[in-house]
């Protein structure tokens, strides 16, 4: 086992798919405990759809580096669905309903009208369940994952103090004269670019997992938030690792193992918990 | 000088107002309770001299030390706080975040103003434990606490005792008493029990579309808004 594993790790691209991979589910973790907290849990969900309609529309209009169109719609949609939190016409979990079915529905239209490509179920398929799309990574994928990832985490360290006060009650600290606002589009902003780089590695459908199962998982088992940050990240990196070998061992697509490994670990913490007695 | 003073404020929403000619003010160590029906406004002004919205018209000067940002303020429980694994030090601790400019974490001086007010809410013991699993007593104490470490003189409550078993609410009530007789800290409670209000406050707010009523509780108990609020919430059995 170890030997096959040993083998496979001599191609770079693996090692890549291999880092990637990890430090996605490191850096979607984080955010996924102040999201599902706030009742976001569906961000994720929604955002890589929107993802999914804008990458679309950059193949079909053939732009270069889909990533420059990508990333900048899923960030304007993200704001967007944080902000109708507050003062909504449209309740939050409606909006995101809706801009993620939208987007699905404009995003695959688009590629069936306009598609240049003969194996158009083959395209739709590995972007929404980036099957193949991980062992594809170029070095500048990576660079850019190293680069997020680290921002998260400076993130995370510079504002974990102000992201528990504003996840907790909103209210209260924009009384005690924070700008929670500022903080909220950092998190919108940080959501949807994350997102973006997760499509590569797991595919649209599957990031929502990426983000609630270590949360959620982390909270069956902690009960600081502190606790629970530390937990899911642990949780996320640990079901992200496995998944990829298990994946290399059994040739099954990446994204599905991580999630079903993700689920594993949810099911094992829910005992774990329950035998603590809660 | 008066802590908080409003002059002919007008409150509302969407330039529909619900409020107007408020007249009041409030001096360093008074109990204010503010009383009304429900949509009268109570919530509304709350927001803002919390600074959290602006009034329709009107003026709210705040002296003697206060900004609105350093109101302690005693929000209602929301439900996603019901379920939010947080440690009780955690949340006591995020009060002192609006005094903290820019620095990440905190110093020695927030985690002692935090543990003075676990001390002074008797809520010490319970610093480890978490926010969820706490009874509704416990939980307001909490919540009380951070309000502390977040003002020196002034404590903004909204329906601090909704939701609590009668022993909790009167517990609370003496605490707020307390704090306000020993410590000199204003109150403004935002409540639906006219009667507690009757008994604790020094002066009352009440507020409906006409006729509004400010001035210390003996005048409001003989006043006609008082005698008919009274009567009607059957709350004259404290006097």
């Amino acid at each position: 086992m170890f030997e096959l594993l040993g083998v496979y790790f001599q191609y770079p691209f693996v090692r890549y798919a291999f880092l990637v991979g990890v430090l996605i589910a490191f850096s979607s973790s984080l955010l996924g405990v102040s999201l599902v907290l706030k009742r976001f849990s569906f961000i994720g969900d929604g955002l890589s759809h929107v993802a999914f309609g804008a990458m679309a529309a950059a193949t079909v209009l053939d732009v270069g580096h889909d990533t420059a169109v990508v990333l900048p719609v899923t960030i304007a949609a993200a704001i967007l669905l944080l902000r109708t939190g507050q003062n909504a016409k449209l309740q939050g979990d409606a909006a995101i309903a809706m801009i993620s079915v939208g987007a699905l529905a404009l995003g695959y239209l688009f590629l069936n009208v306009f598609s240049k490509s003969a194996n158009l179920t083959g395209d739709v398929c590995s972007t929404l369940f980036g099957s193949t799309a991980i062992l594809t990574l170029s070095k500048a994928d990576v660079w850019l994952c190293v680069l997020l990832s680290a921002a998260v985490v400076l993130i995370f360290t510079l504002f974990y103090h102000r992201i528990f006060a504003v996840t907790f009650d909103e209210t209260f600290a924009r009384a005690t004269g924070m700008k929670a606002d500022r903080y909220n589009l950092l998190m919108a902003v940080v959501t949807a670019s994350v997102i973006v780089l997760a499509m590569k590695l797991v595919g649209s459908l599957l990031i929502s997992a990426l983000i609630i199962f270590p949360a959620l998982s982390a909270m069956r088992l902690f009960k600081s938030f502190r606790g629970v940050i530390a937990a899911s990240a642990c949780l996320s990196v640990l079901g992200a690792a496995a998944g990829i070998f298990l994946s290399i061992l059994a040739s099954t697509p990446v994204g599905a193992t991580i999630v079903c490994m993700d689920l594993v670990l949810f099911v094992l913490c829910c005992l774990a918990g329950m035998c603590r007695g809660r | 000088m008066a802590q908080l003073v409003c002059r002919d404020l007008e409150l509302g929403y969407e330039g529909k107002a619900v409020v107007k000619h408020l007249n009041f003010e409030v001096n360093q160590g008074d109990y204010l309770c503010i009383v009304g029906e429900n949509g009268s406004g109570k919530s509304t002004l709350i927001k803002t001299l919390l600074g959290l919205r602006t009034p329709m018209s009107g003026m709210i000067r705040m002296g003697d030390g206060l900004e609105a940002d350093s109101i302690g303020y005693l929000p209602q429980q929301t439900v996603v706080q019901r379920d939010f694994p947080a440690s009780v030090q955690e949340i006591v601790l995020s009060g002192c975040l609006g005094r903290f400019g820019w620095r990440p974490f905190y110093g020695n001086q927030e985690k002692q103003t935090a543990r003075k007010q676990m001390e002074k809410l008797g809520i010490t013991h319970l610093a480890g434990r978490c926010y969820r699993e706490l009874s509704g007593g416990q939980q307001q104490r909490v919540l009380l606490a951070r309000a502390l470490c977040a003002t020196r003189s002034m404590l903004l409550l909204d329906e601090p005792v909704a939701g609590l078993d009668p022993a909790a609410v009167q517990e609370m009530y003496e605490l707020l008493c307390t704090l306000n007789r020993e410590e000199q800290i204003t109150i403004l409670m935002v409540s639906h029990d006219v009667g507690a209000a009757v008994t604790y406050a020094d002066h009352i707010l009440h507020i409906s579309e006409e006729p509004l009523f400010f001035g210390t509780k003996e005048d409001y108990v003989k006043s006609e808004t008082g005698k008919a609020y009274l009567s009607a919430t059957g709350g004259g059995r404290h006097v």
